[in-house]
């Protein structure tokens, strides 16, 4: 086991330069290029220009600026935002805790959603039309719209919920934070649910045609006990992985809804990040963002080997 | 064919129809302005209400429909381009060039997508045929992955070896041999592409990052949409609708050639 995380880490570090080469160019590529916020400000002189572009090693070549960049990234040093001043590193932290509340809660309700319906659909015709049906829907949903409408209906016509935010102006009570959580965790979880069952009962179907569950069924097993005992166990490793390869569509989804919602994540913060042209917050989500999924991968190699004999073997 | 994709293929088929002839269709011009019907509620004469300076929301929906299919279809066609060509070369070169090439592959599809997408669009500003572009490049990988591997499971197969035993130019077996082979698989993924495309487009315009106005699409029509919510829902409502249908559209249709008798004997 250690082996083979030592091994995935090291596969992932040439991945995570191309990465970081990726993003270090986009940032070349904004017109005026990093100093663009000052070029436009009628109170910097072109000689301040200059002498910015020398403090802040902008005239040295591009290797070498990337080199330092790298560096700088990898100490934690990821600059000041543009917006208010302050250390980038700080101000993603301090918003990590809210999305993972979010994305936490909606994983685990899309579970609950995902798992008996995956199970139920690979074994019942009718029961698989209407939720195949619905995950296809489900995942051809608009995010945006789908958030724009749920406040549409429980926030403003019919006023059972609040419409964003994470808690109401000078409350502090459980009931308030979880009223605030209901909306965009139905949204994200619809997403979620809607893949997740699909993945879910394409590894069912995979596994129930196989001799084992013949063998259980000979045996004397009871068709729900072949179903959950025999079939599932075998689903889930396969199921596991690609929901947590599917990561970087949980981000995605993420940033759309906290931002609907004025969830104050990590998400929304990118949108705010975006309006206001704050280039290195936005280059620390994504390089975050790449880092969270490939770990999540790795997360998945070692969550399938540890349900999965089978796999222990191989490379 | 089930009931499911037929229905997709024809909302698809009268889409494309009406958004082609919105202008003899359409009973009112694209951006003709009725400053005395502002924000009307849906009625007989403007079926989908009207925005904020007057302008028919049915007329804009139609009209939209050109740019954010145009978007969804030459995206997606653009990506298969571009996934067939890694996929196959990576597939059927094998070795260093196959690692380099899915490392890359990965590497892509380990940033998320659409804040890549809505980043790319804020520093570059994209009209309409950029806009295309940056949706392609971020919507290979799929393609690229799924040919590659069948092009792996073809390679092994008689009549490939056969040709590559007499000494057949490699570039011709790919051609001759091998893409005939991976055309339903790369079908599928770009039918699912064109969803995609469409949402991501849709999303981005949502964020002002995408098309701009006055130029009307599905998304951008929500993002001036979106401020009015509590005293004009009709302004999001049909615009997210049809996004929402034409997606769903293409997934089924996609779903559905992806698990049909014809696709499962070639893999």
């Amino acid at each position: 086991m250690r082996g083979l995380i030592v091994r995935r880490v090291l596969q992932s570090v040439p991945l995570l330069v191309l990465i970081s080469v990726l993003v270090f160019a986009l940032l070349q590529a904004v017109p005026g290029g990093p100093l663009a916020a000052y070029l436009e400000n009628p109170n910097v002189r072109p000689q301040d220009i200059e002498r910015l572009r020398a403090a802040m090693g902008l005239d040295r070549p591009l290797a070498a600026q990337y080199l330092s960049w790298l560096w700088a990234f990898v100490r934690g040093d990821w600059g000041y935002s543009f917006a208010d001043g302050r250390p980038v590193l700080d101000r993603v932290l301090e918003r990590v805790p809210a999305t993972l509340e979010l994305v936490g809660a909606s994983s685990l309700l899309a579970l609950c959603i995902a798992l008996p319906v995956g199970v139920t659909a690979s074994v019942h015709r009718l029961f698989d039309r209407i939720s195949s049906f619905g995950a296809v829907a489900g995942i051809s949903l608009p995010v945006f719209w789908f958030g724009l409408l749920l406040q549409l209906v429980f926030a403003i016509t019919l006023g059972w919920l609040p419409s964003s935010g994470r808690s109401s102006f000078g409350v502090s009570s459980f009931a308030d934070r979880v009223a605030h959580l209901v909306l965009p965790v139905l949204v994200l979880a619809a997403v979620q649910a809607a893949a997740w069952s699909r993945y879910l009962r394409r590894a069912m179907r995979e596994t129930i045609g196989r001799p084992f569950m013949n063998a259980a069924r000979v045996r004397g097993v009871s068709e729900p006990g072949v179903l959950l005992r025999h079939a599932l166990p075998n689903a889930l490793g396969p199921f596991i992985t690609v929901v947590l390869l599917d990561a970087a569509m949980m981000a995605s989804g993420a940033v759309v809804t906290e931002s609907v919602f004025a969830w104050p994540g990590v998400g929304s913060l990118f949108t705010e990040s975006l309006v206001k042209r704050d280039y290195p917050v936005l280059m620390a989500f994504l390089m975050c963002g790449a880092v969270a999924v490939m770990v999540l991968n790795l997360v998945a190699d070692i969550a399938v080997r540890t349900i999965d004999p089978r796999t222990r073997g191989a490379a | 064919m089930k009931a499911g994709p037929r229905g997709g293929l024809l909302f698809l088929a009268v889409l494309v129809v009406a958004s082609l002839l919105a202008p003899y269709l359409a009973p009112f011009a694209a951006d003709a302005l009725d400053l005395a019907n502002r924000r009307a509620a849906p009625s007989l004469v403007h079926w989908f209400g009207t925005d904020e300076l007057g302008r028919d929301v049915l007329t804009r929906v139609l009209v939209g429909a050109r740019v954010s299919l145009a978007i969804g279809v030459l995206s997606a066609l653009m990506s298969a381009a571009i996934g067939v060509a890694v996929g196959a070369v990576a597939g059927y070169a094998g070795r260093w060039i196959d690692d380099a090439l899915m490392r890359a592959t990965d590497a892509m599809l380990a940033i998320p997508r659409l804040p890549l997408l809505m980043l790319g669009a804020a520093v570059l500003q994209p009209g309409v045929p950029m806009l295309i572009l940056l949706v392609a490049v971020a919507g290979w990988m799929e393609t690229a992955r799924v040919v590659r591997a069948e092009v792996l499971s073809l390679s092994s197969l008689d009549f490939v070896q056969a040709a590559r035993a007499i000494g057949a130019n490699p570039i011709g077996v790919i051609v001759r041999h091998i893409v005939p082979g991976i055309i339903p698989a790369a079908t599928v993924a770009t039918t699912l592409a064109i969803g995609r495309g469409i949402l991501l487009e849709s999303t981005m315009s949502f964020f002002g990052v995408g098309v701009q106005p006055p130029t009307a699409s599905w998304g951008n029509m929500l993002y001036q949409a979106q401020t009015a919510m509590t005293s004009e829902p009709w302004l999001a409502i049909f615009p997210g609708l049809f996004i929402f249908a034409t997606v769903l559209a293409c997934n089924a249709v996609g779903d559905a050639i992806g698990s049909s008798p014809t696709q499962r004997q070639s893999v």
